[in-house]
């Protein structure tokens, strides 16, 4: 199997995604996933809590410098981008807001497609602003997967338009691998990470 | 920015080679100085209710900012230590590497833009006065009353190459290690578990931890949450 990790950006009417995700994932899913879901500043984790009691896998928290690894759901801290580097550890930062946002997709998305290349799969989901546009689109030019939430089937349909219009637009235009609604992604998501037998 | 005027970011080579002054421009421009007022209003609810009842101990006070950047946090704890009447018998030793932000933090004009933010963190921290009462607003831009500048030293210090220089009750580092790899982040820990009284606190942002430093056991946890340490006598 060509890819090593999932990241998934997510905004308004993220919480109903996620617990439709989170429960539907099989324990034995083969490589982890990294979630930025856009919260407060002053959120916990919570919620983070409770997604993962309903879950197979293990959801928590990224922390600093923490390795990437399969079994685990990562979740991007409120009031901190989360990074990765090219070792597949975890960096935080307190820079500033991008596209209003910290936690920031973009921020997310084109440092996983830096570290991990054509072995990247990105999903942007439900949302209500262009936060993970440009982010999409770097993991597509880079030689990894993109999978959009179809806008019509998304509780916000802003942000997956708005990814969609971005990766089709201009003199770069890219093309996008899939346009599904949130239970046929998940659906995708499991067949293309089963490991061959 | 430095930057401009070159074609090709190989052309940075020679010039840092060759050019201190550049070399030494560059390297503020690289360094990373974003900061805030009251961030994280718990971990501030937390020093004024778990670390000022400690230092109310003490007959003078000298507390450590290291890498204060612009100065927002040196500020924020001013006003804290103005509110609980601790602040006459306090220097405040607010330091960072970049000249530029120091420069900027010793004026005490801060950017307006997160305003909204600073107020409502002020307040949900525990603050006594209209946040508004510390401030002058001119423009986009506040500046900070005099009153709190008078006991805050600016100065520059590397917490990579430079070594102890004062005796401390409270180092507040917070959000800076982040930025730093394991050898390093050891190598800064020394210096703080050197710069501190026995008993003294150090307070680390929420997402830094101690535990994967050498330097976990000297410390004790004053509030595991907030990431204050006490260090053992």
């Amino acid at each position: 199997m060509q890819y090593e990790a999932i990241v998934i950006g997510v905004s308004s009417g993220g919480m109903n995604a996620l617990k439709f995700i989170s429960s539907a994932l099989p324990a034995d899913f083969s490589i982890p996933i990294i979630i930025v879901q856009h919260v407060s500043a002053r959120s916990d984790n919570e919620w983070i809590k409770l997604l993962n009691k309903k879950s197979n896998l293990t959801i928590k928290e990224a922390d600093e410098k923490e390795k990437i690894e399969t079994g685990n759901v990562y979740i991007a801290p409120a009031n901190y981008h989360l990074m990765i580097e090219n070792d597949k550890t975890f960096s935080l930062t307190i820079d500033e807001y991008v596209n209003f946002a910290r936690p920031s997709i973009d921020v997310l998305f084109e440092s996983a497609a830096e570290a991990y290349k054509d072995k990247l799969i990105g999903v942007v989901l439900t949302g209500s602003n262009n936060d993970g546009s440009k982010g999409i689109k770097r993991i597509k030019e880079l030689g990894g997967m993109a999978i959009i939430q179809d806008p019509e089937t998304a509780e916000s349909p802003i942000m997956p338009a708005s990814a969609i219009a971005a990766c089709l637009s201009g003199r770069q235009a890219v093309q996008l691998d899939y346009i599904l609604s949130l239970e046929k992604i998940v659906q995708l998501l499991i067949k293309i990470t089963q490991p061959f037998k | 920015m430095v930057l401009s005027g070159l074609e090709e970011v190989s052309q940075i080579q020679s010039k840092v080679l060759n050019n201190e002054k550049y070399a030494y421009e560059l390297l503020q421009e690289l360094s990373i100085t974003v900061t805030e007022m009251f961030r994280d209003e718990n971990f501030y609810k937390s020093l004024r209710e778990n670390v000022i009842p400690i230092l109310k101990t003490y007959p003078f006070l000298k507390i450590w900012h290291a890498g204060c950047a612009t100065g927002e946090e040196a500020y924020s704890m001013a006003i804290i230590l103005q509110e609980e009447g601790l602040y006459d018998r306090t220097t405040i030793y607010a330091t960072d590497f970049n000249q530029h932000a120091l420069n900027r933090a010793k004026e005490g004009i801060i950017s307006n833009a997160l305003m909204r933010e600073y107020t409502s963190n002020y307040q949900l921290s525990g603050g006594k006065e209209p946040f508004s009462s510390y401030y002058t607003s001119s423009h986009n831009h506040i500046i900070m009353n005099q009153s709190l500048k008078k006991n805050i030293v600016w100065a520059n210090h590397n917490l990579v190459s430079d070594s102890v220089f004062a005796e401390v009750h409270l180092i507040l580092c917070r959000n800076v290690l982040i930025y730093f790899d394991n050898t390093l982040q050891n190598k800064v820990q020394k210096l703080f578990l050197e710069s501190l009284i026995n008993g003294g606190i150090l307070c680390l942002g929420t997402k830094e931890s101690l535990r994967f430093t050498e330097f976990y056991e000297k410390y004790s946890e004053l509030d595991k949450k907030q990431r204050i340490f006490k260090k053992k006598y």
